[in-house]
């Protein structure tokens, strides 16, 4: 009987701190406590089957022995539970809705439970049990006080025990099942099943409680996973689940889960895709202060703020009783609605006055605007962008700036480069691109966009910045200088465009000189870029609160239209023909010394002369190498290394030669002083590689099909 | 792109006069480099020559606007000034008229300037001068023409137009595409 009571006791104290637990997760969307509460509740579950075992044969007597027993009672059993277990109850049946399709038994599932978690009830029991019990205690010493009828107390007692010990068992059962049913996202659902569900109404919160467990599923793969599903599962049901929950097209939400590979930090970037960034305003410098600006608009009824510490002109407006885009100080030029990502590429470009700067698409102005600003309306500036209608824009935009050092043009960008080729001392290219960094302003991308659309824009993108490093001069006293950016955070149009660019042009990656922002990456998934990438900067929404951005500069390194290494290579070959040159010169006074030479080479005899010729030639070659080809043919490759392997690779060779010569002159009598070596007898050398042998060696193969037979057996 | 004929130069200078005056000589003869107009597409551009020569190796379709656009002659063969003029008339402007806070948003809107609006306006501006538009915190917002003298407008009562309305900054957002 003692037994029995601590058990229920006991039990009942779990349940109840379960139903805590319960509430508190309901309350609670911070995964990291969900977590825990998840793991707690593993721990009771397994203590609630543990438990039953033994009393279960206790059961069967009092539930016949409690059938007098007065309503009372039971009805007091009911007050412990009964708002609880009816809030239970409507859980369950939610959760059972779920997942009807779970077939797999619950025996099965609480076993697995067990073996994992066993170890930890000591310390959960420890907890706050006594406190517990002496409550339970109470309310029991209250009924047995109530009721006084014929059976004994001690019975009495007993029979209320198992009332309520049957009860709590009954609520342990349902809150197993509610656990499994909980635990439910772990069985994923096939791909069909969610698509079926797509079709009929889907319910938000499921899905939203699918994408939460299937994250933290990914989050521990190795001890979290059903092991009967694969990761391309569950990630294909994450993907799934986000594309419906956020409104995204499989492909590009298959980008964004390339990129963000951490789970939480995906559903921030897809949340904040769909908020949108502060207005944002730059004072325009040619006309006036940013703190005379401030001032005046906040005259004009808005509230403005300095925008950011890394810039000097950005304002941030916070709210604003008149229209921003139409205020008197708008149409007077004091400011340009604009993003502060697009005063990045700028700052990285640095335009110096009296520059000559071409922006290569810069509709509507903004961005060019603010080149002119910092150029202090000096030097000349091209404004270019491929679509008339947005040319008009730029027109508006710079005469109301008061820019008038520009040239507004409609060209296409390829154009550039046949028409001022090398002309230009800097370039920005905000090159045309898919948006996915500005999502917010344009909801469209994120199901208009495909793989074709993403493949396109990188064509162009191409085309565009091998026509913006040609048309940039790189001679250019203090220029030479190309920035790239896009508002896009797809690694096909901005890290695999640059590693292009790099490829094919004599150029190299320069620090941006931007305070903030993430490395562009140098090895994303099967791409590899070369390392310098990390010089490129970029920009996420969740991170940094403004547009999806990247930039990247680029410094012209020659005019030559090849990439750096053909350069090199270039080099070597020219250095290589002016040596050859000299060579050819040298010979030809050679022969006329060696015409002179002819009349003494005939009075030495011809045995002798013979050898002489050979030993000028010799010597010929040795004043050559020394001469010509240490100044001239090692220029190029200074370029790479220091090149003392290859002198000393060059000093060896004059040395063997000049050992050879002297053997060759040696009349057999030692008179010279060098010892002919004996040639050591050629040892047998094996032309596979030993450890290729070895690979095909007898004893090799027979412990590789041990292994194999091994692996196959079980 | 070419320079101006002698017919244009004179139709060009006259309307710039009417507002600047003599001073229409300090767009010419600038210390800071030789300036220039030029014609293209009908339209009258003030720039460097320096950007001028750099704008010519744009063709002529492409080519859509180079240093400040002044105005436009019309099919009739009369100068009109744009709002883009703004930035060299109101340095310079002889006559200058002074907007109410609450008379600026009706003038940036496109209306005449009624005396009500006028806040103050340069001593002895005669009938059909051009006249610069400025805010009260000297912020030029337009020009126009002045309808009265300012001896006249002292007289008159206050719904009498003083300042027929030319050019307004409003035009920026209302007619940006018929600025080139």
């Amino acid at each position: 009987m003692f037994i029995t009571r601590i058990f229920s006791a006991r039990i009942s104290n779990l349940v109840f701190l379960n139903f805590i637990l319960i509430d508190s997760k309901r309350n609670d969307a911070n995964l990291v406590s969900r977590e825990m509460a998840i793991q707690k509740k593993k721990k009771v579950a397994a203590a609630a089957v543990a438990a039953p075992e033994d009393p279960k044969k206790a059961v069967k007597r009092p539930v016949e022995a409690s059938a007098p027993t007065p309503k009372k009672k039971k009805k007091v059993v009911v007050k412990n539970g009964g708002d609880v277990s009816a809030k239970k109850k409507k859980v369950v049946k939610k959760v059972k809705k779920v997942t009807e399709e779970e077939e797999e038994p619950v025996e099965k599932e609480v076993s697995k439970l067990q073996l994992l978690d066993d170890d930890d009830e000591e310390g959960l029991d420890g907890l706050d049990f006594t406190q517990q019990e002496g409550s339970d205690d109470d309310d029991l010493r209250d009924d047995y006080s109530d009721d006084d009828d014929d059976d004994l107390p001690i019975e009495k007692k007993s029979a209320a025990l198992d009332k309520k010990k049957e009860k709590i068992l009954k609520e342990g059962e349902e809150e197993l099942q509610l656990n499994i049913a909980n635990q439910a996202t772990f069985e994923l659902p096939s791909v069909e099943e969610i698509e079926n569900e797509m079709k009929s109404v889907p319910n938000l919160e499921i899905i939203k409680q699918r994408i939460a467990d299937v994250i933290q599923v990914l989050g521990d793969f190795k001890n979290r996973r059903d092991p009967a599903k694969s990761r391309t599962q569950y990630v294909e049901v994450l993907k799934k689940d986000l594309c419906s929950q956020y409104g995204y097209n499989d492909y590009l939400m298959g980008k964004f889960m390339d990129l963000f590979p951490n789970g939480a930090e995906l559903l921030e970037f897809l949340e904040a895709n769909d908020n949108p960034r502060p207005v944002t305003i730059r004072a325009n410098s040619l006309k006036v202060k940013r703190r005379d600006l401030a001032k005046n608009l906040i005259n004009r009824g808005m509230n403005v703020d300095p925008a950011a510490e890394w810039t000097k002109v950005g304002l941030v407006v916070y709210d604003s009783q008149v229209p921003v885009g139409a205020t008197p100080e708008y149409l007077a030029g004091h400011y340009m609605i604009q993003g502060l990502n697009s005063l990045l590429p700028v700052m990285a470009l640095a335009p110096q006055p009296g520059d000559r700067v071409l922006d290569m698409c810069s509709a509507p102005g903004g961005k060019t605007s603010h080149i002119a600003a910092l150029m202090k309306n000096s030097g000349t500036l091209f404004a270019n962008d491929a679509s008339f209608d947005r040319c008009r824009a730029i027109i508006g935009n710079l005469h109301r700036l008061g820019v008038n050092n520009a040239v507004v043009c409609n060209l296409g960008g390829e154009e550039f480069s046949k028409i001022k080729p090398n002309g230009f001392d800097r370039i920005l290219l905000d090159a045309p691109c898919s948006g996915t960094g500005v999502i917010w302003k344009d909801q469209s991308v994120k199901t208009s966009k495909d793989s074709q659309d993403v493949q396109r824009r990188h064509t162009v993108q191409r085309q565009l910045i091998l026509s913006a490093l040609d048309s940039l001069d790189a001679n250019s006293p203090n220029g030479g200088y190309l920035v790239y950016s896009t508002c896009s955070v797809l690694v096909e149009e901005n890290e695999a465009v640059v590693n292009f660019l790099l490829e094919r042009r004599h150029c190299e990656l320069v620090p941006t000189g931007l305070a903030i922002g993430v490395d562009g990456y140098t090895r994303f998934r099967d791409y590899r870029f070369h390392p310098s990438l990390s010089m490129t900067k970029r920009y996420y929404p969740h991170v940094h609160n403004i547009d999806g951005f990247y930039v990247a500069k680029i410094k012209k390194l020659s005019n030559a239209k090849m990439s750096k290494q053909a350069v090199l290579e270039m080099e070597k070959e020219k250095a290589s023909a002016k040596s050859q040159k000299k060579k050819q010169a040298a010979e030809e006074a050679e022969d006329s010394e060696e015409e002179s030479g002819d009349e003494e080479k005939a009075q030495n005899g011809k045995a002798n002369g013979k050898a002489e010729a050979g030993k000028k030639k010799n010597k010929k070659k040795g004043g050559d190498d020394s001469d010509d080809d240490e100044d001239v043919e090692t220029a190029p490759m200074k370029n790479i290394g220091s090149g003392a392997r290859a002198n000393k690779k060059r000093r060896n060779q004059k040395k063997a030669a000049a050992k050879q010569a002297a053997v060759k002159e040696d009349d057999g009598f030692n008179t010279v002083g060098n010892v002919k070596r004996a040639k050591k007898p050629t040892q047998f050398k094996s032309k596979v590689p030993k450890r290729a042998a070895a690979r095909t060696g007898a004893k090799s193969v027979k412990n590789r099909r041990k292994k194999m037979l091994a692996k196959q057996q079980p | 792109m070419r320079p101006l004929t002698e017919d244009e130069t004179s139709l060009v200078f006259a309307k710039l006069a009417s507002f600047i005056g003599d001073n229409v000589s300090m767009l010419i003869d600038r210390n800071d480099g030789d300036y220039c107009f030029r014609n293209h597409k009908e339209r009258v551009y003030y720039c460097s020559e320096n950007l001028m020569r750099q704008a010519a190796c744009i063709s002529r379709e492409p080519l859509l606007s180079f240093g400040t656009c002044l105005g436009k002659f019309t099919k009739s063969k009369k100068f009109h000034l744009q709002i883009t003029a703004l930035d060299y008339l109101a340095p310079y402007a002889k006559f200058k008229v002074w907007l109410k806070p609450n008379a600026e948003q009706q003038f940036l809107y496109g209306n005449n300037i009624l005396k009500s609006g006028i806040a103050r306006m340069t001593d002895g501006t005669p009938t059909h001068a051009g006249i610069v538009v400025y805010s009260m915190t000297d912020v030029p917002l337009g020009f126009g023409v002045s309808a009265k003298g300012t001896a006249d407008s002292k007289r008159a009562d206050p719904t009498a137009l003083v300042v027929l309305h030319q050019c307004d900054l409003g035009e920026y957002l209302r007619n940006e595409s018929h600025l080139n």
